[in-house]
């Protein structure tokens, strides 16, 4: 029965795992679908998300979550001047001119880190405690389940805000019409703003839950590359398609490694990618475009 | 040269296109008579626009057919049309920006090239020879024809917009049509322009011979140079025939004006 | 258009140089880069030969993404193709006549493919899919040892041309500059045909490019190829100019360099290409003389020259494409135009 108790272990720490992983995605998500454009610099915002808590947690030794909020309120300022500076200064251009500008931005983000806190891994505090449970025989560490649940918490409010709040109702009208929307009355810049704000703090929570498993690192950007498995998987522009695809890459993630080997970890994601790419590109849950000539 | 085939008839059957729930074609037939000059017309929203669409091939209809001259093309990819001698102008002009007025206009004859790649790369005699055989038709037949000499080099964004329409005219020519798409040619034009595209448009169909069908909202220029008129309303044809019968025709008539009128 | 010139045929007014000055311009430039070696010091020769083979990447890409507007960031990821590709055709003994191509096309063929399932969908996924592709050629290089050496890489024998062996910077300067030369000029004719001109349609707007008779899938297809079959070729005479190479040159950076080349020199264009080519190859240069110059009072800069290379690369790319998203090659069409109109002014 050991072999099954194995195969829950790597399942739930799959399981369990896909909550940060949705985050970031997300962070993805939310920025395309507020504003249309793809954000290749989102692993970077996170990394740069993650050792702001570092500095403040670790360096200043604040309390974790005084630590996070410091390092939302830098990532906000960040994300208001991407969006001021780069985005705003190429609004009339093609879509790839935009593509490689977060192209480029995720270069200028990862070297100036890189920079300012050093190649090597800084040892962070963890933003919520580590203990291992154990349920009968399968141990999981304690972090995997409070991440697990702080993120779906995080994903859980961020519905309800679009759903049920007036900004938040605001803002999918600018996504889907900016123009009409517009007329209505909507303040399109700020909701654009706000789109890359909560964006960067969605990526923010993600780095600083990822931080405190442990330590920060440039690799760190890296491993959030592996996003776009989740984000081609669930859909760009489908916030449940993507909770589903960060459950399910998850899942996969956690098999490959446990039964094939830790090497696996790096590739598996972008096989994913191709694989999908090859058999359903828009994903699971995201629309096939229908363009009106 | 070769001296573009004379225009077939271009019908269409039956064509039913929906979007979920919304309809924009309930089984539409009408036919484009061969070398003359058909204009589509009807309110907004009619599904004038979906009917080009399905004629181009970028919506597959759930039913019905579209036939070119003999051939039924229904099934036929959209880039493959060209070759079988389908050609179409777009209602926001959609020339290439990145592009010289004679560089688009010499994409129009892009289906009739056959030098391979590697030859063009190589500047092979043969591919160069194409290329500039290409030139010369070009020049000799549709910017001397549509007087565009004096722009040919210019960028075409730098162009006025009644200039870029007729760019995309002439890129329609250079394709060697035997049918000719127009959607709203004159959209936007002022009188002059007006009267200027429609005598090039009735040049090219007697000129050229090609079966010219057109959408468009000036009913002017539609009573003057059309032959055969298709109204459309609600994605149903509700007349075809001759310019004037169409225009007194009741149904036609409360679709307009949504009301009865006394005849004229 | 310059004063003064003026042509009785078409064929005269689309070649490729149009005029006796250009062309003589050109001879001059020929005969200065021909006579490099002997009047050049090593450092310029040395400098000169990394330009040559940056300049044939580019070149790739410029056509892939300058033409066809299809983002690759897999570049650095074909030049490692053709690099190992390399290194065993010439283990088996075939001359670089034979080895470069068929590193080249083997590079192609890996672009196929990648690009043909990922080509029919919107752009955006394409550019994540070449993402996808640059790690798993990565990973592929970094463990495939009996094949790629693993981390320890290859080594590459010289190529050798009846017999003389091409080692040495000087030698291997004309192979590379051969190539380029050959490469560049196939690049120019490509943007005067048909083909070319295909290219930029489906960049634009492909939907009118379907109307036109320009099949989708195989033109995109074909753009990514050919940029696929120049980094092979690129990444071969890079294999014959170090002699050993191991996985970690073919970074994800050293893509995102040559998409920074491409937007620095001016998409789409060979004068773009070359732009870019030697102007990317200055930065990373200047950066090693900075942090040298400044090495008395900042020991640590010479660590960062990594990281403060990225920086500069996204600081170019999103400055030039804000600034002059033609590139370097629209300033120098403007001074050109400036120097031909004096006395006039436009």
């Amino acid at each position: 029965m050991t072999d099954f108790y194995i195969f829950l272990e790597f399942t739930l720490l799959g399981l369990l795992s896909s909550g940060v992983a949705a985050l970031i995605a997300l962070s993805f998500v939310l920025v395309y679908k507020g504003t249309r454009v793809v954000n290749f610099a989102a692993g970077e915002v996170m990394m740069l998300g993650a050792y702001c808590y570092y500095t403040a947690a670790a360096l200043w030794h604040w309390p974790p979550v005084l630590a996070l909020l410091a390092a939302l309120a830098a990532v906000a300022v960040v994300s208001t001047c991407i969006e001021a500076l780069v985005l705003r200064a190429l609004a009339g251009q093609p879509t790839i001119s935009i593509l490689m500008a977060t192209i480029g931005l995720a270069s200028l983000l990862h070297g100036a880190v890189e920079i300012a806190w050093g190649q090597d891994p800084l040892e962070t505090p963890a933003l919520l405690p580590r203990m291992p449970l154990n349920f009968g025989e399968v141990m999981i560490p304690g972090a995997a389940i409070g991440n697990f649940l702080l993120a779906a918490a995080l994903i859980a409010a961020l519905v309800a805000f679009f759903r049920y709040t007036q900004t938040g109702i605001a803002m999918r009208a600018t996504a889907s019409d900016p123009v009409t929307a517009a007329t209505l009355g909507v303040d399109i810049r700020s909701s654009q703003r706000l789109t890359w704000i909560l964006s960067g703090t969605t990526g923010t929570v993600a780095g600083a839950l990822i931080a405190g498993a442990g330590s920060v690192s440039p690799a760190l950007a890296s491993t959030a590359l592996s996003v776009f498995a989740v984000v081609i998987l669930g859909g760009l522009d489908s916030v449940a398609g993507v909770i589903l695809a960060s459950l399910i890459v998850g899942w996969l993630e956690s098999l490959t490694v446990g039964y094939v080997g830790g090497k696996m970890r790096d590739v598996f994601p972008y096989l994913v990618v191709l694989v999908i790419l090859v058999v359903r590109p828009h994903g699971l849950l995201g629309t096939r475009e229908i363009e009106r000539l | 040269m070769n001296a573009a085939p004379p225009g077939v008839e271009l019908a269409v059957e039956g064509i039913r296109v929906s979007f979920g729930g919304l309809h924009a074609l309930r089984g539409v037939s009408l036919r484009a008579p061969a070398g003359r000059i058909t204009a589509v017309i009807g309110p907004n929203g009619a599904g004038k626009t979906s009917l080009f669409n399905a004629i181009s091939g970028f919506y597959k209809p759930s039913a019905g057919r579209v036939l070119l001259g003999d051939a039924d093309i229904t099934a036929t990819p959209v880039h493959a049309r060209a070759a079988m001698g389908l050609a179409r102008t777009f209602q926001n002009v959609a020339l290439f920006r990145g592009l010289s007025v004679l560089q688009n206009i010499k994409l129009g004859g892009h289906h009739a090239m056959r030098s391979g790649m590697l030859a063009c790369m190589l500047a092979a005699p043969g591919a160069r020879r194409e290329e500039l055989a290409l030139r010369d038709e070009v020049e000799d037949r549709v910017i001397d024809f549509l007087e565009l000499d004096s722009v040919r080099h210019k960028p075409v964004e730098m162009l006025s917009y009644g200039l870029q329409k007729r760019v995309e005219l002439a890129r329609g020519l250079a394709m060697r049509p035997r049918v000719l798409l127009l959607d709203e040619p004159v959209a936007g034009m002022n009188r002059e322009e007006t009267e200027d595209m429609a005598r090039y448009i009735l040049d090219v169909q007697e000129e050229w011979g090609v079966t010219v069908v057109l959408v468009e909202h000036d009913m002017g220029m539609v009573m003057d140079i059309s032959h055969h008129v298709a109204v459309l309303n609600f994605g149903e044809l509700i007349a075809q025939g001759a310019p004037a019968d169409v225009a007194r025709h009741p149904e036609v008539v409360r679709a307009y004006l949504g009301g009865e009128v006394a005849a004229p | 258009m310059r004063i003064g010139v003026f042509f009785e045929t078409y064929r005269g007014e689309e070649q490729l140089w149009d005029s006796p000055a250009a062309k003589a311009w050109l001879a001059l430039f020929a005969l200065a880069m021909l006579l490099l070696p002997w009047w050049g010091s090593d450092y310029i020769v040395a400098m000169a030969c990394i330009v040559g083979i940056h300049l044939v990447a580019t070149l790739g890409l410029n056509i892939t993404t300058g033409g066809a507007g299809l983002i690759s960031l897999s570049h650095a990821a074909f030049m490692g193709v053709g690099c190992y590709a390399v290194s065993w055709f010439a283990r088996w003994g075939l001359p670089f006549y034979l080895a470069l191509p068929l590193a080249g096309m083997l590079a192609a063929l890996i672009g196929m493919l990648v690009g043909l399932p990922s080509l029919r969908v919107k752009g955006m996924y394409f550019a994540i899919a070449t993402l996808a592709a640059h790690f798993v050629l990565g990973f592929l290089f970094r463990e495939w040892t009996p094949v790629t050496g693993g981390p320890r890489g290859v080594t590459i024998p010289p190529a050798s041309l009846f017999g003389l062996e091409l080692t040495g910077d000087r030698r291997m300067f004309y192979l590379i500059y051969a190539c380029a030369l050959a490469l560049g000029i196939a690049a120019a004719n490509l943007g005067r045909s048909y083909v070319g001109r295909a290219f930029i349609a489906v960049r634009d707007r492909d939907i009118s490019a379907e109307i036109l008779g320009v099949d989708l899938l195989r033109t995109k297809v074909l753009a990514f190829m050919t940029g696929a079959f120049y980094a092979g070729v690129a990444g071969g005479l890079l294999g014959y100019f170090y002699g050993a190479i191991t996985s970690e040159y073919f970074t994800f950076s050293l893509s995102v360099f040559y998409l920074a080349a491409i937007i620095v020199g001016g998409m789409g264009r060979v004068l773009g290409s070359v732009l870019g080519a030697v102007f990317m190859t200055l930065v990373p240069e200047c950066l090693r003389l900075l942090s040298s110059a400044t090495s008395a009072w900042m020991p640590s800069l010479a660590n960062l020259l990594l990281p403060m290379g990225q920086v500069v690369f996204g600081l170019l790319i999103i400055g030039f494409l804000i600034l002059e998203p033609h590139g370097l090659a629209q300033i120098w069409a403007r001074i050109r135009r400036t120097f031909h109109l004096w006395p006039f002014r436009t």
